[in-house]
Parts: C-alpha cells; structure tokens; sequence
C-alpha cells in the first residue's frame, strides 16, 4: 500500500472507514506461535473466549485453526487450554522457520 | 447606535458570564485557586437555569480535560478551565486535545506553578505548554477576558485551524479584582458564534470512524505536520475574528497591541496584566519627552513573528518583560521568541530581559520605571552582557 502525503490524509489521526481493525496485521509482531492440534482439543471454546484479537476461528462451535494475520502469540489461548498436553502449544516463530 | 451593557465583575465573574453566552454543550469542572470562583459562578449560572450546559463534576484536572476530549469528539461544543497545577495534572490530554483537533476552549487563570507553594500570578503555568498545540491568547483585563473567551470558540471551531485555545488572565490581578466591563447581549453572542457542526463525531453510527488508533513511524509524522498546518491558518483567522468581533461589540483585537510604539525609541514587550500598567508608564515617559512605547503580545501561540519584528522597527532598545523563567535557558519565553523575531533582520537592536513579578510579586510603577531607565543604557551600548535581569528581585542581581 503506498503511504499517503500529509495533505491526503484526514486530521488528527481519524480513520474514516470504521472495522479497520482487520486491515492492520499484527501478526507481524508475533514471537511466538501458538500452534492447534486437532487431535486432542475437545472443543471446549476457552481459547475462543480468552483470545483478546478474536484470532481463534471456529465453525459450528468448533475450533477450526488460528489467524495468523491477526494473533500476536501473546499465549493466553495456550495458557487457558484446560487438556493435558495442551492443545495449544506455543513455539518460537525462528525455530519454526528453522524447519 | 447600540446601548452598552455595563457590568461591574471580576476577572472569573466575567469569564463565566462569557460561558453562559456561550452556553457550551458541556463543561467539565474542577476546582482549583484561583480559578475556582469562575467554576462557582458558572455551576450557579447552571443550578439557576440561566444555561443548559451539561455539567460534568470530575474527580481531577486529568479527567476534566479528559472528559471534555470524549465531549469534542462527540461533536460537543466543550470548554473547561483550570490554574497553575491543574493545568499541570491534565499536561497529557492537553497534548491530545490538540492533536486530535479538537475546538476546546479553556480559560487558564495564570498562577505560579509550585513549588514552593504559591497560589498567585505568574504565568510559569501556561508559558510552559506553549509547545501543546493550543492557541495562547493572552488578557490584559477582565473586558479582554471577556472578549477573548468568546472570540476563542471561533478561532478554535474555524476549519481551517481546528486547534484548541486557551485563554488567560492574571490569577488575582485579574481574576479576583471587579473591573467596569461592557458586556454584549445573550442573542448577540448566540448569533454571532453560530453552531457548531464537527465534521466527525465518534457517537456518529451512521458514519462511524476511528479516533484515537495507534499513530506509528508511519503517520504520526504527517499528523504533526497538520497540526503545524492549523497553527499557519491561525493569525489570518485571529485577526479576522478580531475585527468582526470589532464590528460587533466596538472592540477589535488583533494578534498584538503596539502602544505608541509607532516612533519609540525605547520599547517594552509584555503580556497579561502588566501591559495595563506599563501604558501608564508610557504616557508618563511621552509627556517628558522620552520616546517610549509598548508592544502588547495577545497571541503568544502562535507567534507572529514577522509582524512583531517590524513593529518593534524603529526602537532603540527593547526590554522583554518575562512573568516566567525558562530554566537553563538564555532569557524567559518571550525573551527568546523576540530574539529570534529580529534575527535575520539585519537590525542591531540591544535587548535586555526582565523576569518579574515571579510568585504573584508586586509590579509596580516603579518597576516599569526601571525596566525603562535601564534600556537608555542598551540603546547607546548594545547588548551587555547582563542582559538578564531580575526586577523586583532583593539581593545580588536584582534590579
Ligand atoms: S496467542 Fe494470543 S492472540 Fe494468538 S490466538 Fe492465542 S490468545 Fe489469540
Ligand atoms: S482451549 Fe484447548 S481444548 Fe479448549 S477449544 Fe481451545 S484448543 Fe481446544
């Protein structure tokens, strides 16, 4: 996206399109991956609830995968998993790459 | 020809008189010396039903300022008013106010800030955020007070600067002391303020947007700029208010006030109370054949440097008069922007700094007398190299 000249842009920092939330990726600050095992998550929807960038995606009240656009790997999802191992497994973002 | 409204108030009483014309959607109030009378006569200007004014009673400056930052971005017409350490607790949403270009107009009744405690005049308190973002006017008298109040919504609302103002006056001097003023009609004022419709209003849910996101590398660069943009627009728009508010009330205002500065040899550069004073001083100079004049500062913010550097034309010597000290630094506030005015001039003007009147310490006569006398010296030396000095001031160093 090419970054706009101060006179092209609305004052006092306003952002005129409302939900733009969705248009800013801070996915990119992430150090930490939370990554989902299918397997052994009982769909019990406490990541859901705890995840504070609505980055837990389910369907039909069943956990379907992770945003990675928007999770910052914060790790309260992992934290609140209540299954031992837990279904969400948080891992570093370089040793994931290393992979 | 209009019948003038006469109104015999102090400096607060007069202030909260302006805001009853005014009648902001909302004020947030909270009290502090000396600036809390102006609150008191307002909350009674509302409890007896002269204005429908939502009231909001905060906990703290910090929530006054912030509370009328939530009201303006709601599209509110919003004012508070505040003093000295109060202005100092709401320092961050000062800030914020202003670059969210949010229209506030807040009264500050200038005081020391502490410590040592002291609750009277200076103006340690509004010289230090002259770097927010906020138009500064500056009141030489209660009638200013009045005035400025009133022309601030305008300059502040006008979309082409869309910043917030403060307007000041002398804590005590003026703001406790009943003044003859001429006050304008309800209806005048009601017209000749207009509504305010702000272009956004974050309680707008047909046409939501975002205020206040997270401004990085990115943005924030260009949003500062802006601001500098508004600050531009500003004098043309003061002056232009100022004298259809002079078409209006009989009083116009413009950005400074020269007092017989037209052929002065010796000029004195002053703000707030004190210019009062020193016209006295003037007159009394000019009728013994001394050549001395005023320069008046009423937009401290901005600072219209250009114009003030050619009214201060022909002087021989100026004496920069600073109610505040910027520590660590080569003269006070206004001594440094009347340095900088006339560098690039090509003009060699000595100029010499007065810091008086710190903590509410009397300005006499006198005083200004002294300021004056000294300045004889300057025009035939230049320069000294005690070009700071302190008046009023007992022990070494003092003047
Ligand atoms: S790591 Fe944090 S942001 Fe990412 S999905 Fe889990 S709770 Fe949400
Ligand atoms: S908290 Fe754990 S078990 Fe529960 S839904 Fe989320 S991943 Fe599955």
């Amino acid at each position: 996206m090419k970054e706009r000249g101060w006179t092209e842009i609305p004052p006092g920092g306003i952002i005129e399109e409302a939900g733009n939330a969705v248009a800013y990726e801070t996915g990119s600050w992430r150090t930490y991956r939370p990554v989902w095992d299918s397997e052994t998550c009982i769909h019990c929807l406490r990541c859901w609830v705890a995840c504070p960038d609505s980055s837990i995606e389910i369907a039909d009240g069943k956990v379907t995968g992770i945003d990675y656009d928007h999770c910052k790997g914060c790790g309260i999802c992992s934290f609140e998993c209540p299954v031992d191992p837990k279904a969400i497994q948080m891992k570093l973002e370089t040793d994931i790459a290393k992979e | 020809m209009r019948v003038a409204r006469r109104l015999i108030l102090t400096g607060n009483d007069a202030t909260a008189e302006a805001m009853r014309q005014i009648a902001p959607d909302v004020v947030t109030c909270f009290p502090i010396t000396p600036q809390t009378e102006l609150m008191h006569k307002f909350a009674e200007h509302v409890a007896d039903g002269d204005v429908d004014t939502e009231l909001v009673l905060v906990e703290s400056e910090h929530s006054a300022m912030s509370a009328a930052v939530g009201a303006a971005a709601a599209g509110a017409r919003a004012m508070t008013a505040t003093a000295a350490n109060g202005l100092a607790l709401m320092w961050e949403i000062v800030y914020i106010a202003a670059s969210y270009r949010l229209p506030i107009v807040m009264p500050v009744v200038n005081r020391a800030l502490s410590g040592p405690i002291n609750i009277h005049c200076d103006h340690s308190d509004t010289m230090g955020c002259r770097d927010t973002g906020w138009i500064q006017l500056y009141s030489e008298n209660a009638q200013e007070a009045y005035d400025n109040t009133i022309q601030a919504l305008r300059i502040a609302e006008h979309p082409d600067v869309l910043l917030p103002v403060m307007v000041t006056f002398d804590g005590f001097i003026l703001s406790h002391t009943a003044e003859i003023l001429e006050g304008l009609e309800d209806a005048e004022v009601k017209d000749w303020i207009g509504t305010y419709e702000a272009k956004y209003s974050i309680l707008n849910t047909d046409d939501p947007v975002t205020m206040g996101p997270l401004d990085l590398q990115d943005y924030y660069f260009e949003h500062k700029r802006q601001q500098v943009e508004g600050m531009r627009h500003a004098p043309a728009v003061i002056r232009d208010i100022g004298r259809a508010y002079g078409e209006l009330s009989g009083r116009s205002y413009d950005l400074f006030e020269a007092y017989r500065l037209e052929d002065a040899e010796f000029a004195v550069v002053a703000l707030g109370s004190t210019c009062g004073t020193t016209k006295v001083v003037v007159d009394e100079l000019r009728e013994q054949g001394t050549k001395a004049g005023l320069l008046k500062i009423r937009s401290f913010r901005p600072f219209p440097e250009a114009e003030i550097a050619e009214a201060l034309g022909n002087a021989k010597a100026i004496g920069v008069l600073d109610r505040s000290i910027s520590f660590g630094a080569p003269g006070g506030p206004v001594h440094k922007e009347i340095k900088a005015a006339l560098y690039g001039t090509g003009r060699e003007i000595g100029i010499v700094n007065y810091i008086y009147g710190l903590g509410g310490r009397d300005m006499s006569v006198n005083d200004i007398k002294t300021a004056f006398a000294g300045l004889e010296k300057v025009a035939r030396e230049g320069t000294p190299d005690d070009n700071i000095r302190f008046l009023g001031l007992r022990g070494e160093g003092g003047v």
